[in-house]
């Protein structure tokens, strides 16, 4: 899901290439208006909402994994 | 019959000419004033051109592909007046009054920000040419009308460009001709297209509204994505010129700003903590998508300082300063893999911030996507850059020839300050203008910055 969100910010980007402990904003040159958009769409697609405060858990993909674990089920 | 000349606009002080890449109309066709009309290609991007004149597309006189200098002739356009011949007044007339409050309403800059509705069929690909709103047959002869017949033209349907609005031998053969392509595609998929010898036609778009996007392109060629960006994750996003010719026109435009510009440079640290609670409190109880950036609040204020700092705010030319009709913000985006761009949000001054943030989100989107309008890329004030994302603290920037000043923007980061005595961590920001010393003397650009600072502290009135 959070591999899904991303490429459809980034449609350039190869998602599949990035490592699960990368920092994405980094590598895929995602600036602060994407990452508003990434947090949107990741929120709506796992049916929560996600707040400015939760952003420092959503710096990796395994880091967004582990958030959206702990705050679905 | 009023004639109006559509020619080639001049999108920003580095253009001469522009390649016309793309009709987004045909003959016939009736288009408002404020509508996008033709994609030109310039040496930075491909910029979607909107039309000054609402009325009716009467001849195309550039093929698609034409390299035309500023200012040469593209189309002709029938005004409104004379389109809409007066063949059944009640309906012909309210029709007739609608074009003209939309034009009335709209300035056309904000038409550019809030495109009114295509006409329906408009938007069809291949849509038969719109039907006279009156919905009464054109007139048309008996030859013109066995000629339809034969080729399958509903000649009622069809807008007469004859005398007296008949309909002639060549508006049906117009409409029975292969509808040109209006397929949506990114000029970086188009570019991509050609280089691997894919015809976009034939490719199934899966982007926004069918829009046929790169990834579509490497599909439709039998070539996993992968194997066409070697380089790493990110794929050079450019626009329809290429880094290369993109490199040189920014090369071009900033030797020129640093030969003829004198600058100054004055910086000032802005104390955010009011700002950045107010903007937290507005994002916790508003919905998601509407939530608001630093970099939105940042870009009303500069907008807000520039209209009370008029000097800063318009164009250096020929030895003397022209005030801006308005404060239109150029934004410096960057795109992935390189380049920028410095589109406009108008009148950033007087709309209210949501929008503003609104604007900001689709501004950068179309930048990237390549799909930025005239009136946007035309007509900058003053230019803003705000490196924040990058890291970087302060940015002291290069003027955009022919505006007179730059302000910029670093990351807000939480520092140690002193207020009232007592030491504080607290969010800063570190505003910089560089100006032209033509123009104006550092006094009024410290007044700019003090401005600046002043309305930051009081975020509720942005």
């Amino acid at each position: 899901m959070v591999q899904e969100t991303l490429s459809g910010i980034v449609p350039e980007a190869d998602v599949g290439s990035l490592g699960p402990d990368d920092r994405f904003r980094e590598v895929l040159e995602i600036d602060s208006l994407d990452f508003l958009s990434f947090l949107e769409t990741l929120g709506d697609r796992a049916g929560i909402r996600i707040d400015d405060e939760d952003t420092p858990h959503l710096t990796t993909v395994s880091g967004c994994a582990d958030f959206l674990v702990a705050r679905t089920t | 019959m009023t004639m109006a000349e559509f020619t080639m606009p001049s999108l920003g002080a580095d253009m001469d000419e522009g390649v016309l890449q793309e009709w987004l109309v045909r003959p016939g066709d009736r288009v408002r004033k404020g509508e996008p009309i033709a994609v030109v290609e310039t040496a930075k991007s491909a910029i979607e051109v909107e039309c000054f004149e609402t009325g009716t597309v009467d001849r195309l006189l550039v093929d698609p592909g034409t390299t035309v200098p500023v200012g040469a002739p593209l189309a002709m356009i029938s005004a409104a007046e004379k389109a809409a011949p007066k063949r059944a007044p009640g309906t012909a007339g309210k029709a007739g009054k609608g074009t003209a409050g939309e034009a009335g309403r709209h300035r056309p800059e904000e038409a550019a920000q809030k495109p009114p509705e295509p006409a329906p069929g408009r938007q069809v690909p291949g849509g038969a040419v719109p039907a006279p709103e009156d919905g009464t047959p054109g007139s048309a002869g008996p030859l013109v009308r066995h000629l339809a017949e034969r080729s399958g033209v509903d000649v009622d349907t069809l807008h007469g460009t004859g005398p007296g609005g008949r309909v002639t031998r060549a508006d049906v053969e117009r409409a029975a001709a292969p509808p040109p392509s209006r397929q949506r595609i990114t000029p970086f998929a188009r570019r991509l297209a050609g280089e691997l010898g894919v015809d976009p036609a034939s490719v199934k778009g899966t982007g926004k509204d069918g829009g046929v996007r790169a990834a579509d392109v490497r599909l439709a060629a039998g070539r996993p994505a992968r194997e066409a960006v070697p380089r790493g994750p990110v794929a050079p996003a450019a626009g329809a010129a290429g880094p290369t010719t993109m490199r040189r026109a920014i090369a071009d435009l900033m030797t020129r700003a640093n030969r003829e510009i004198p600058h100054y440079y004055l910086s000032t640290t802005v104390d955010l903590a009011a700002s950045m609670a107010w903007l937290r409190e507005y994002n916790r109880l508003a919905p998601v998508s509407e939530r608001l950036l630093p970099a939105a609040m940042l870009l009303k204020a500069a907008a807000r300082a520039a209209r009370e700092v008029p000097e800063l705010n318009g164009f250096w030319n020929e030895g003397h300063f022209t005030p801006g009709d308005g404060v239109h913000l150029g934004v410096a985006v960057s795109l992935r893999g390189g380049g920028l761009v410095a589109p406009a949000i108008h009148d950033a001054d007087t709309v209210p911030l949501p929008e503003l943030m609104a604007g900001l989100k689709d501004l950068v989107h179309r930048a990237r996507s390549g799909r930025l309008r005239g009136s946007e890329v035309a007509d900058p004030t003053l230019t803003v850059t705000d490196l924040g994302d990058q890291g970087v603290e302060s940015v002291l920037g290069v003027i955009y020839p022919p505006q007179v000043s730059l302000v910029g923007f670093g990351r807000v980061v939480e520092r140690p300050c002193a207020v009232d005595g007592l030491l504080g961590v607290r969010p800063v920001v570190t505003a910089t203008l560089s100006a032209d010393h033509r123009a104006t003397d550092g006094a009024v650009g410290a007044r700019f910055l003090r401005v600046l600072d002043r309305r930051l502290q009081q975020p509720e009135e942005l």
